[in-house]
């Protein structure tokens, strides 16, 4: 049995070291392509027509100007008469035209009726209190609304009793009814029920889950010594990738199909396409090289993808590009789910957490969306909770980086950073004091904290809450934890070794920029014990072997774990085809740094090339897998957590915020690759001061529209905005020995909440809302009487 | 973006007879930083497009020891960059280092700076300068202000004016040379800019077929100061702006000039803020009571209320820098 043990300390020459990504210089001279760069003879442009208002039904689409217009080579009406639409941008006909400048002509000469219908866009008012339930009879959607809510039964079959329902069903709805579970009162009621046909009255945006409770909330805060309540939350924000999404799709016969596609998810993409294309997964040929960004907006096709897909067979099979403009990209192509919350804590008179209750809400678009794991982190003993699901009309909502984790982690850490300074207490006493609470990872915290708390100066920076230093300008300090999974994902792929020496691996992997060709390559180079030149990586094919979707932080422990595995079986491979030539068994060779040589007499030696040029004409190609998550990890691991520390400026006149310190302390596990592992954090930090200072989709309450669908007025952190970063990898034998875990969601989630923190720490209040712009800093201040420009003197 | 005619003339006479009576008919290109991002964006669909960086000696900057004459060809870049703007109007250079960015200010002229549309979001989304809804309703009233007007604001115009060298230039008492089918004329800037009460209405005094040519600066012996507050530190317009340009009589102000931008549909003019100073010293006090005066007669459309805060920030610090300068 092979030893895929990780290499040891000797045998690394590359792993954990900072190497210089393969994919730096082609990005740099701009010679790597990308999809938007795939312009094949005959390209035929793809463009969309959009629906203006947030709400509509589609009366009429009259597309014969369009289509007489010289160009147009295909059209397809996608939101025939009496369709709904949902959201502004949503779109109503697709078309391929020979250049851009006439498939715009084309699309702005189509006639679209409308009926406009009322909307709703305003997710950041808190709901409320007691939701007027609608009065009219219940949709079946209704009824699986309240199922997915978790409304009791018995409340579900009252609303059954006193409204009806507005369709009959049938024997087979009941038995599926039963199948899933459904109490028998809830069906009883529906077989009793007035079937009121008919559309449904008007409906209110908000469902409201049932209350969860652990232990005794309501005794726990009547004998809480301490205890806080507050409003925090975030907006709904974009995904801003700087590749828009799209694709290009080629029919070089109508049997089969070429997609140059902007994704996460190479291997992925073509099962997702062929069913509605009438045709198997292996007659789609799926490849991207390069990605402008994805950050978990980009896993399928879009419908938009399957437009151009139709589009390309329509025009007979000409290649169609549908990449969309930036304006449909920030109204439909990505939104991270808004999260707010009205949170209480309590603590004992010693400082330990014993209550919690939290009445959150947040949208994720028309369907509402989930809610955050709230309380984040902290097993608080008693607890009590309900979320209430706000259904916007805006275009739906996708991962982003670490999905509900920045939400969770600034409902909770900021409650309890505020119960902190209630308390008198230095918050990271505070923290440490409850950190049992986290669970399995409390150790590897406490320490964490210890190495940030040096990194920033907590000890000679830290104040109680309010800078009392003179001037406008005040500095703050807050943290913030996280913790994510990044256990790698299932994984394939195919390992040459040439005669030549030469060796490359395909897999179905992608490079999101993140640094995978660059983690495979060191990975394999140690494991073979040659240099890393002669590695050549060739990924973002489907025609490679399977591996998993670049999402949730899985792709290092995936790809890192199937190539290793290829890298010792060829290793192995090839030793036992030299070791007769070296006079000795497979098992006494070692391969180091290109040499072959006998581990106990080093002159019994062969250079890597002479070895390889004994294994014959074809080389040895072997198959390395990660299985997949059935069964128990090996070479990757699960769980990693991090502190992060900021140091924040604000000025109290203007209400300007800066980030002026970030520090990362992260536990990762084995670092594969230190530069690119180090630059994951860096991006993931940069994203938070982003999105904690500027990012914010707006809408605007009249017409439902986005008011900022470019990146002018939907403001990102630009370069002089990002200042001190800094980050330590906390890699000790204990984690090594856990091997591979991707960290990269982590990285976004902990910095957000240590900016808030930080903030309130310099000014004295708690500014609620995300993004903390000087209106809602200024507004804060002011309701804490401490608007500095209000009277005559400073 | 629409099919359009491009022309180049070579002089100014060429290029108004190109231009044409009505705003649909033909555009003035210079640096196309704003012009192509408004017709990208399908918000102007001019039929032709007049580009008048051909045309010779508008390019130039002059000074004579009176008056600098700045031509409106001069870009962003070369005008932050020249060593006579810098020690004869210090806050003109600054203002000009502190906007857009360095690639923008190398493409994006004097001219143009001062003839760029506003940002309103409304306005940028193709819903009008003075958007309504069917009833006729200001969207912005009932809409997201949080970037709108706070001065000069009782409608129907609520956008703000948007360059940040204007108001700069108007304290500094400027001047521009128009020149149109009559021929030229010359105008304060102060004077050109105003609030549009139709929609289809521009925001200043240039009828479509005139440019402007030349901006003109009187050489004082003044103390200039200026601030600008910004919630990003690059590639975005500031919050609120504030240019002040003061006349001394030894330690006392013997006459203001105060200049707002980015609070009003027009660079704002403050003779209540040059008041408060006039005939006294510049102090905290006194800055700021200037600063009140001058957001006294404000109004919170919504959204926008922090904006009034900002802009006393910023006519108080831009005061204090006067007083600072050369001190
Ligand atoms: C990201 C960003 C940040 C920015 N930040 C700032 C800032 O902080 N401060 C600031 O002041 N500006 C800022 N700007 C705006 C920038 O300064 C303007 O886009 C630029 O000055 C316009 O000049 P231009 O020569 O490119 O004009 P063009 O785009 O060519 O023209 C703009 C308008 O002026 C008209 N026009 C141009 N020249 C003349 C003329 N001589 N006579 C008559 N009409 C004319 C055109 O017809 C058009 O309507 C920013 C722009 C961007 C994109």
């Amino acid at each position: 049995m092979a030893d895929y043990k990780w290499p040891d300390q000797q045998h690394r020459s590359y792993l954990g070291k900072k190497i210089d990504r393969l994919d730096g210089p082609v990005k740099l001279t701009g010679r790597a392509k990308y999809t938007y760069d795939y312009n094949p003879k005959g390209l035929l442009y793809g463009a969309l027509v959009t629906c203006p208002y947030a709400r509509a039904k589609v009366l009429s689409v009259d597309t014969s100007a369009a289509e007489k217009m010289p160009g147009v080579k295909a059209l397809k009406v996608v939101k025939t008469p009496g369709t709904e639409t949902h959201w502004a941008g949503d779109e109503i006909v697709a078309l391929a035209a020979v250049d851009e400048r006439i498939a715009e002509d084309a699309a702005r000469a189509v006639v679209v009726k409308y009926e406009v219908l009322p909307h709703f866009v305003q997710d950041e008012i808190e709901p409320p209190k007691d939701i007027p339930l609608a009065s009219g009879p219940l949709s079946q959607e209704d009824l699986e609304d309240m199922f997915s809510n978790q409304v009791p039964e018995g409340k579900i079959a009252d609303a059954i009793k006193t409204r009806g329902i507005n369709w009959k069903p049938d024997e087979g709805f009941f038995k599926d009814l039963k199948g899933y579970g459904v109490d028998q009162v809830v069906i009883d009621a529906l077989r009793g029920a007035q079937v009121k046909p008919g559309t449904a009255g008007p409906k209110s945006p908000y469902k409201r889950t049932a209350v969860q409770t652990e232990g005794d909330p309501d005794k726990a805060f009547a004998e809480a010594a301490y205890v806080v309540e507050g409003v925090y939350g975030m907006p709904v924000i974009t995904h801003c990738c700087l590749e828009t999404h799209g694709l290009v799709a080629e029919w070089p016969d109508q049997k089969s199909m070429n997609v140059h596609v902007s994704t996460q998810n190479v291997s992925g993409m073509a099962a997702q396409m062929a069913p509605m294309l009438n045709l198997s997964a292996s007659d789609i040929h799926v490849e991207q090289q390069n990605i402008g960004g994805g950050f978990g907006s980009k896993f399928g096709p879009d419908s938009w993808g399957m437009h151009a897909a139709e589009l390309s067979k329509m025009a007979g099979g000409a290649p169609v590009k549908m990449m969309l403009d930036r304006k449909v990209e920030q109204e439909m192509a990505g939104a991270r789910p808004s999260a707010y919350g009205r949170v209480k804590v309590g603590a004992d008179k010693d400082g330990n957490l014993i209550a919690w209750e939290s009445n959150s809400w947040g949208t994720g678009g028309v369907t509402g969306g989930g809610s955050p794991p709230l309380p984040y982190l902290f097993r608080i003993p008693n607890q009590k909770k309900q979320h209430t699901a706000v259904s916007c009309n805006i275009g739906s909502a996708r991962a982003w980086r670490a999905p509900n984790h920045p939400q969770a982690s600034l409902l909770t850490e900021c409650a309890l950073d505020d119960l902190a300074a209630k308390m008198g207490m230095d918050p990271m006493d505070f923290f440490l004091k409850n950190i049992e609470m986290t669970g399995p990872r409390a150790k590897t915290y406490a320490e964490e904290f210890k190495i940030a708390a040096e990194m920033i100066g907590w000890k000679e920076k830290w104040h109680p809450r309010g800078d009392k230093t003179p001037g406008p300008l005040k500095r703050g300090l807050g943290l913030g934890l996280h913790t994510w999974g990044g256990r790698g994902h299932e994984s394939h792929c195919d390992l040459t070794v040439h005669p030549d020496g030469g060796v490359e691996v395909r897999i179905g992997s992608q490079d999101l920029g993140t640094g995978t060709r660059t983690v495979i390559a060191i990975v394999i180079a140690d494991a073979m014990g040659i240099p890393i030149e002669h590695v050549k990586v060739f990924l973002g094919d489907n025609k490679y072997p399977m591996s998993g979707a670049s999402g949730g932080s899985t792709t290092s422990g995936g790809v890192s774990s199937s190539t290793h595995r290829a890298a010792v079986d060829a290793r192995d491979a090839l030793l036992a085809k030299v070791a007769s030539s070296l006079k000795a068994q497979p098992e006494e060779l070692e391969v180091v740094k290109g040499t072959v040589r006998v581990k106990s007499d080093h002159s019994r030696a062969m250079t890597w090339k002479q070895a390889c040029a004994k294994v014959g004409p074809v080389g040895i190609t072997v198959r390395g897998n990660n299985p997949d998550r059935t069964k128990p990890p090996d070479l990757t691991n699960s769980g990693i957590g991090g502190v992060q520390m900021a140091e924040v400026s604000v000025d109290i006149e203007t209400g300007v915020v800066r980030v002026e310190k970030l520090m990362a302390v992260q536990d990762a596990g084995l670092i594969v690759s230190k530069k690119t592992c180090e630059t994951q954090m860096l991006g993931g930090m940069i994203m938070a001061v982003s999105y904690s200072l500027y990012e914010e989709k707006v809408m605007d309450p009249t017409t439902g529209r986005m008011l900022n669908p470019n990146i002018e007025f939907y403001r990102l952190a630009g370069l002089p905005d990002i200042k001190d970063l800094r980050i330590h990898l906390h890699n000790t034998q204990e984690q090594e020995n856990r091997g591979v875990i991707g960290i990269a969601e982590g990285a976004v989630t902990a910095p957000g909440t240590a900016i808030s923190n930080a903030i309130a720490n310099a000014i004295g209040v708690r500014v609620p809302f995300m993004p903390f712009t000087p209106g809602r800093v200024l507004a804060a201040l002011e309701e804490h009487g401490q608007n500095a420009m209000a009277g005559g003197a400073m | 973006m629409k099919p359009f005619e491009y022309a180049s003339p070579k002089t100014e006479k060429q290029a108004v007879g190109l231009l044409g009576k009505s705003w649909s008919e033909a555009e003035v290109l210079a640096g196309g930083t704003d012009l192509l991002a408004l017709m990208k964006d399908d918000v102007v669909a001019p039929k032709r497009l007049v580009n008048v960086k051909h045309i010779e000696n508008l390019g130039e900057v002059h000074f004579d020891g009176k008056e600098m004459r700045i031509g409106a060809l001069v870009t962003m870049g070369e005008a932050a960059d020249n060593a006579l703007i810098k020690q004869h109007f210090p806050i003109l250079h600054e203002a000009l280092w502190e906007a857009a960015s360095p690639q923008i200010r190398n493409m994006a002229t004097m001219g143009g700076n001062l003839c760029q549309r506003p940002r309103c979001w409304y306005f940028r989304n193709g819903m009008g300068l003075l958007p309504v809804d069917e009833k006729g309703e200001s969207l912005v009233l009932k809409g997201d202000n949080r970037y709108h007007a706070v001065l000069g604001n009782h409608g129907p115009s609520y956008f703000v004016s948007p360059s940040t060298i204007a108001p700069v230039l108007i304290a500094y008492g400027a001047r521009i040379r128009l020149y149109g089918p009559e021929g030229a004329r010359q105008l304060e800037l102060e004077k050109f800019y105003r609030a549009p009460m139709h929609e289809g209405e521009r925001e200043h005094a240039l009828k479509p077929n005139e440019m402007i040519t030349d901006i003109f600066l009187p050489a004082a012996s003044t103390r200039a100061g200026y601030a600008e507050i910004r919630q990003k530190e690059a590639f975005d317009w500031p919050m609120a702006s504030c240019a002040a340009v003061l006349e001394m009589n030894g330690s006392t102000v013997k006459s203001a000039r105060i200049v707002l931008g980015q609070v009003a549909p027009v660079p704002w003019f403050s003779p209540e803020a040059a008041l408060h100073l006039t005939g006294k010293a510049v102090t905290e006090e006194t800055a700021m009571a200037a600063a009140h005066a001058a957001l006294e007669n404000a109004r919170n459309l919504g959204k926008n209320k922090y904006k009034i805060t900002v802009a006393k920030v910023a006519v108080k610090r831009a005061i204090l820098n006067a007083a600072k300068e050369g001190a």
